[in-house]
């Protein structure tokens, strides 16, 4: 899998679209090439994906049935899975935006110099993967935080930066932070109030984005999970393997599925904030 | 600012310097170069040597087949198919490793649905050599996530290219290739090799698929390290998970330096 | 920065240099869906001479170079260069040189690998290119620039690169795809001037497009009027000027106001006073007329029984602008400023006509020129 971060780097840099504009070759040669690269590629993504679904979708006998998405939730160990990875996703996703919705206000506001470090700040969670991370973690955290799920919850914030701070950053950038705050300050507007009731709805697209993120990263994650020892749901889902196949699929296929949702909530965000970057800049 | 300087620098900074320390540490505490040594023999070399090697594999492949499929997106005429494309990478290119494997044995296994098909037409791939468990399935699997990770780096870069830098070298009286070979090439190969650095950093980083696919059978750095944590290393090797570790954060860190390097470079010349 | 003029002649390599080409458009048309972007453009250019085409954006200018460059098909028509069919050549083998509007050198190269380029295209031998370049980049005024990279110039100076690029070669016909529009207003006349006396040191056929007026008239030796797709007038830009044929190209180049008036044999009556119509086409038209004015052919003396009066003032320096509402109708007059200062808003004045004659055109809306 490739790390959150990685993404989180390039889909900055594309503004979540493969707009281009280039008036392009109509070579008749050139077109049956392209479809050809095209039909196989689509091939190799999409025969996995038929395959999971299918194999989830056949009970024990081969025949179709929705049995394995069925017996799911009553399957030994999946909700206690489930409500695990749902709390400490929650708890990582309040504690990232309390941290970082602060932070990058106030490095936008007021310290603009410090951008170049923050990132290289964003850039260290790719040099520090989970499998790292956790073997420093397991050594050095105090028991009582080890003996806790949510020291995952700690440490997957720390994973989720580059994605957050870049998606709050292009947020606020996309609104003109500075303006607004001077003209909410200006109008008498305390702090608190200034972030509640203009910076808070403006950023609207970036928190949603920022959000989706931390929810698919934690439910997701199964390195750090696995090895410390606690049974969030990808963790489950690789135990439960040995017991039966189609339920596991089902499941896998439920959180793929699941994940493609809120992944594209993040580019359809992305791609609204963009576009008001343009328009604010001017470009049709 | 404050709080954010404090959690960072102590989420990531302590484990890191634990690391560090821990890598020139015997179990008992003694100060050691014992670890770093058993690092570059025997089976921690073995596994180093197969991790840079999966690694350069699927940043090299996926790299260039990620151009072909970039620019075959990019010089389509559907807004449509561009805007299913780039959610498609975004999301293919953060599959959960384990559900990843599932679905690749679905298919792909022994049997899987694919390989089925492929029996009834009379292709055998499982006795001719394919092996999903082995090193080179790995790498197919890999690739799955890898390519639309190049598409979506690319893609911007392929995009950066101007128009009227062709129709320039055309006027000039290049063909096609010329343009390429002299200009077009040229001037997206440090988005290029950003990319497949950016490629390299994540697949060497990455566990969850390798260790569910293979269940440990494979040997690569990743992997090992899960298995010293899992109390599989040998006696008196105890601290070997931390040599390793640190070896990873090394590579990674050279990786991205070379990483910005080429991202400037670029930014410079396709503004 | 060396002014072009003041460069030393171009050596030996210059002197077997070709004379630009004839070139000659025929009956081109080209469509995309409905829209009609060149609608039977018929067009001689003679060898060495400058032709600019002028016109609003969506005309049709930019689309008919890019036909003569090879760049863009036809749906129909010819394009002949030098007695030679270059329908079917490729833009690569159409040995023209063309400066685009921005952007087009290559990131990758310094500026005399830029400016070699079509040599090494052309398989020239390295040193031979090299020289070539470096003459050529000191004929532009960038010789010492020469292991710049582009994005280390200014604007201005990338594009005097892309000109001894697109010269390098020794072109045919020099092609100039709007090169100013994107410098500001200082470089871009400056440009102006070199790109000029360069094409008349080395007699080269130049199409020129442009949206300009200013830059067409003080440039061309002949003025390309265009609009959806069709040429309106061809002329010296003196001629075109005084004699602009139609009101499209009237109101392009500098006519502001439209007054009815009614004829009466060869004359008109505007302003309570008669005035010889100017010959030409628009002697023809029959029906509702109005006369075209220029801001110049107006003269105002302040009465207090005038029939207009002064509804906007603007100062240009020297000369300021009025506004004279007569009856319904908004007539644009400008006045030294010493005189201007002297009047206010809202006085009454008498104008006149102060021209030799008048041009008249069916009677219409004034669109006035998005320049105004």
């Amino acid at each position: 899998m490739a790390s959150i971060g990685t993404t989180a780097l390039v889909i900055e840099a594309t503004d979540g679209s493969l707009e281009v504009d280039n008036r392009r070759p109509r070579r008749k040669k050139f077109r049956t090439w392209r479809l050809i690269v095209m039909v196989l590629a689509a091939a190799y993504f999409l025969a996995p994906l038929y395959a999971g679904l299918k194999f989830a979708l056949q009970n024990d006998s081969g025949h179709f049935s929705f049995w394995a998405f069925q017996t799911l939730p009553s399957s030994q160990g999946f909700s206690a899975a489930f409500f695990l990875s749902m709390r400490l996703a929650i708890f990582t996703a309040v504690v990232e935006l309390l941290l970082m919705v602060p932070t990058a206000i106030f490095v936008h506001l007021r310290l603009p110099k410090l951008r170049p470090m923050m990132d290289f700040v964003t850039i260290l969670p790719i040099v520090v993967p989970p499998i790292v991370l956790i073997v420093g973690v397991l050594g050095s955290a105090p028991l009582w935080l080890k003996s806790s799920p949510y020291l995952l919850s700690v440490f997957y914030v720390v994973l989720a930066m580059p994605f957050v701070y870049r998606s709050l950053d292009a947020g606020l950038t996309a609104i003109d932070l500075r303006t607004l705050v001077e003209a909410s300050r200006s109008l008498g507007g305390s702090w608190i109030r200034t972030l509640v009731s203009v910076i808070m709805p403006n950023l609207r697209a970036a928190l949603l984005s920022a959000t989706a993120l931390t929810l698919a990263l934690v439910f997701g994650e199964y390195t750090m999970a696995n090895l410390d020892g606690w049974t969030t749901m990808p963790v489950w889902i690789a135990q439960f393997q040995q017991s039966d196949a189609h339920v596991t699929l089902a499941a896998a296929m439920a959180l793929l599925i699941g994940t493609w949702l809120l992944l594209s909530l993040i580019v359809a965000a992305d791609r609204s904030q963009s576009r008001r970057r343009r328009r604010r800049a001017g470009t049709p | 600012m404050a709080p954010f300087c404090i959690y960072t620098g102590v989420g990531l900074g302590v484990p890191i310097v634990y690391i560090i320390r821990n890598a020139f540490l015997t179990f008992q505490g003694k100060f050691t170069f014992s670890n770093m040594s058993l690092l570059v023999h025997g089976t921690y070399l073995k596994g180093f040597e197969n991790s840079l090697l999966l690694s350069l594999l699927t940043s090299v492949v996926p790299g260039i087949l990620g151009v072909f499929l970039a620019y075959s997106i990019v010089t389509s005429n559907s807004a449509v198919l561009k805007r299913m494309v780039a959610t498609a990478s975004a999301v293919l290119a953060n599959f959960g490793g384990i559900n990843l494997t599932f679905i690749f044995i679905a298919a792909f296994g022994t049997t899987g649905i694919i390989t089925g098909w492929l029996n009834f037409v009379h292709i055998d791939p499982w006795n001719h050599g394919f092996d999903l468990y082995d090193f080179y399935g790995v790498a197919f699997v890999y690739l799955y996530f890898q390519l639309p990770l190049m598409v979506l780096v690319i893609t911007p870069a392929l995009g950066g290219l101007r128009q009227s830098w062709r129709e320039a070298a055309q006027n000039m009286g290049a063909s096609n290739w010329r343009y390429w070979r002299h200009v077009g090439i040229p001037v997206l190969m440090p988005s290029i090799l950003g990319g497949m650095l950016l490629l390299f950093g994540s697949s060497f980083a990455a566990y969850a698929t390798a260790e569910t696919l293979t269940l440990g059978t494979v040997t690569l750095a990743p992997i090992q390290i899960g298995d010293t944590l899992a109390g599989n290393a040998i006696a008196g090797e105890a601290n070997i998970g931390f040599a390793i570790a640190l070896g990873m954060l090394v590579v990674l860190s050279i990786t991205m330096i070379f990483y910005g390097l080429a991202r400037r470079r670029a930014s410079k010349w396709l503004r | 920065m060396t002014d072009v003029r003041d460069s030393p002649p171009v050596g030996d390599s210059r002197a077997a240099a070709p004379a630009g080409a004839t070139v000659s458009l025929e009956n081109l048309v080209r469509s995309y869906g409905k829209v009609r972007a060149l609608d039977g453009l018929t067009l001689s250019i003679d060898a060495g001479e400058f032709v600019a085409f002028l016109g609003p954006s969506g005309c049709g200018k930019t689309t008919a170079l890019r036909v003569l460059a090879g760049f863009e098909q036809p749906d129909s028509g010819r394009v002949i260069v030098d007695g030679k069919d270059l329908s079917n050549v490729n833009a690569q083998k159409r040995d023209m040189g063309m400066v685009f509007q921005s952007y087009s050198l290559f990131p990758n190269m310094s500026v005399l690998d830029n400016v070699a380029f079509g040599l090494k295209m052309r398989r020239q031998s390295g040193s031979q290119r090299r020289t070539k370049a470096a003459e050529l980049l000191e004929l532009v005024g960038l010789g010492d620039q020469s292991v710049k990279y582009p994005h280390q110039l200014s604007g201005g100076q990338q594009q005097r690169v892309a000109l001894a690029r697109a010269l390098a070669i020794e072109p045919r016909v020099l092609l100039l795809d709007e090169p100013l529009s994107a410098l500001d207003a200082k470089v871009r006349a400056e440009l102006r001037d070199q790109i000029r006396s360069l094409q008349q040191r080395l007699a080269i056929t130049t199409v020129f497009v442009t949206h300009d007026q200013e830059e067409a008239l003080s440039m061309a030796d002949r003025v390309c009027v265009m609009s959806s797709g069709h040429i309106e007038q061809i002329a010296s830009p003196a001629t075109l000027y005084a004699r602009p044929t139609t009101a499209f190209v009237a109101q392009f180049v500098g006519i502001s106001s439209r007054v009815p008036v009614q004829m009466d044999g060869s004359e008109v009556v505007i302003f309570g006073q008669r005035c010889p119509v100017r010959t030409g086409d628009s002697a023809a038209v029959t029906g509702p007329i109005d006369a075209l004015l220029r801001p110049e052919d107006v003269a105002i003396d302040v009465d207090p029984d005038g029939t207009g009066f002064i509804t906007h003032k603007s100062f240009f320096g020297a000369t300021t602008r009025l506004v004279v509402q007569v009856g319904e109708i908004p007539v644009r007059v400008d006045v030294r400023s010493d005189v201007g200062a002297d009047l206010a808003l809202g006085e009454h004045v008498r104008p006149r006509i102060i021209a030799r004659d008048v041009l008249i055109a069916a009677r219409g809306p004034l669109e006035i020129p998005s320049d105004e």
